[in-house]
């Protein structure tokens, strides 16, 4: 093999990367511009904004639940070492409304929504839904993808305020019934604590995560391949590029957010 | 009037279309008949700017259909999908009045339900289906649904695509009938795309044959069984042995 054949293969694979990145950018672009411009398809939007908003609201809730109970003890724990037990009631709560409330519920959602948007236009797509749309003079990024874009961009970070709050709970919850915190000591400690901007930097990345999820969920559909396979193939990749693009996108805003 | 001039459409290295011409007098039911595989849905596709030509010039009414105003010229259109491509999550009569229901031809939704229940009369269903889901319905239903949003907002052409896969003999019949009927009442210009013969003999004015990304043969469905080009006789006949290899 000579020297050239590994480096040809890498090429290659920028090269697919950088196109690849190119078409959701373009795609990204003719959902925006479309939202400004009528016509707007308001029934669509309202029955993304409940299955995207309302319908994970459960999925969101247990999740943010779990976390805020475990950080709670996590913290106690790993505080004992250095008689610092005390700054459970802030800890938790600047860790769920900053990191794991919009992170946790930005991968929930994105298994959640991303999958079954994908399925549901990759569906279309295969069974000449998307085609029907479109000699019905109806433009399929308008009718499908702005709507629930725009309803996830909207309900995610809904969805992060109600998991942050949960999650709170779920610490006050665990650190009052387990770990003897007093019970008014302890809100009174995580509302001092937190500042505004805490809570609204985790409500700007539920946006952008929102964002996401329904970009790769509609860009994967719309791209779906033939067959039940091809299907399959579309949901696959709309989760796993939606949670790496929520993981990244995290990192980016947390150093946009908290470095300066 | 529909004319093809010399389309041509590769996928990769398949090249589909090989250079279709081909021409649609206004009014008659024109049946494209040809192998599975051999381009026949890419060409209406094509006509319809689903998919673009790789080359070759497509007019309707002696104007290019790639420089019309999109809109009015996807309103003077109706198809009807070979799996009916209905939309899973809104009810039969919001099918059918889905053109009705936005753009240009927008109607309160009271009307537009009172013609898609009207058009679902004029293909045998009634209104009792209206509210239903896709999903409840039978094969042959959806095909008669579909049907009737392909004529709801009463267009000029109507393009049928494979409207009788699927179905059994007498569905298919009955199928064939209403497309016989409706375009004929309608007055509108038919294109249907078929490998049935029992539909290409209740449907049709003309036939074309495209075989190998070309029209092989075109001519009046009553001159089908004379000719002798042995591509036709061969796919009539529906003979293993002949000029087209059976195994593509």
């Amino acid at each position: 093999m000579t020297p050239a054949v590994p480096l040809a293969a890498l090429g290659r694979a920028t090269l697919g990367a950088v196109a690849a990145v190119g078409r959701v950018a373009i795609f990204a672009g003719l959902i925006l511009a479309r939202m400004v411009q009528p016509p707007f398809y308001a029934r669509a939007f309202v029955t993304a904004l409940m299955q995207i908003g309302w319908f994970s609201l459960p999925v969101v809730g247990l999740t943010a639940l779990f976390t805020g109970g475990a950080l709670a003890l996590q913290i106690y724990s790993g505080g004992a070492r250095f008689n610092a037990e005390s700054v459970v009631p802030s800890i938790v709560a600047i860790g769920m409304v900053r990191e794991l409330g919009p992170v946790l519920g930005g991968l929930m959602v994105a298994a959640r929504v991303a999958s079954s948007i994908a399925a549901e236009i990759g569906t279309m797509k295969v069974t000449e839904q998307i085609d029907a749309l479109v000699t019905l003079s109806t433009d399929p990024i308008r009718y499908l993808a702005v709507p629930r874009v725009l309803a996830a961009t909207l309900a995610v970070p809904v969805l992060v305020a109600v998991g942050d709050t949960i999650g709170i709970m779920g610490g006050w919850l665990v650190g009052t019934t387990r770990l003897n915190f007093n019970s008014a000591t302890y809100i009174r400690n995580t509302v001092d604590f937190l500042e505004f901007w805490d809570v609204g930097s985790g409500l700007v990345k539920g946006a952008a995560f929102g964002f996401f999820i329904a970009l790769m969920g509609c860009y994967h559909g719309m791209n779906s391949a033939r067959g039940a396979q091809g299907v399959g193939a579309a949901t696959k990749a709309a989760v796993v590029s939606a949670s790496v693009l929520i993981l990244a996108a995290n990192y980016l805003l947390t150093e946009v957010f908290f470095t300066s | 009037m529909i004319t093809l001039t010399g389309v041509t459409k590769s996928f990769g290295a398949k090249r589909v279309l090989q250079g279709v011409d081909l021409t649609v007098d206004s009014g008659t039911s024109m049946v494209v008949i040809g192998g599975s595989g051999t381009g026949k849905s890419v060409l209406i596709k094509c006509i319809l700017g689903l998919v673009k030509p790789d080359a070759g010039t497509i007019t309707l009414d002696g104007q290019d259909v790639t420089l019309a105003d999109r809109d009015a010229f996807l309103a003077r259109f109706g198809m009807l999908f070979q799996g009916g491509a209905l939309f899973d999550s809104l009810r039969v009569w919001e099918n059918v009045a889905f053109r009705l229901m936005q753009g240009a031809l927008k109607q309160p939704a009271d009307r537009a339900r009172a013609v898609a229940i009207e058009k679902l009369r004029r293909v045998g269903l009634g209104p009792d289906v209206a509210d239903l889901f896709p999903a409840e319905l039978s094969g042959g239903m959806q095909k008669r649904v579909g049907l009737a949003r392909a004529i709801a907002a009463e267009p000029e052409v109507i393009f049928f695509d494979e409207p009788t896969t699927g179905l059994d003999p007498i569905m298919a019949g009955v199928i064939n009938a209403l497309i016989r009927e409706i375009v004929g009442e309608m007055g509108a210009t038919a294109i249907t795309i078929t490998h049935d013969m029992t539909s290409v003999r209740a449907i049709a004015d003309r036939v074309a044959m495209l075989h190998d990304g070309v029209i092989r043969w075109v001519g009046p469905v009553g001159e089908l069984d004379a000719t002798s080009d042995p591509y036709v006789q061969q796919f009539v006949h529906g003979r293993a042995d002949g000029p087209i290899n059976p195994v593509r």
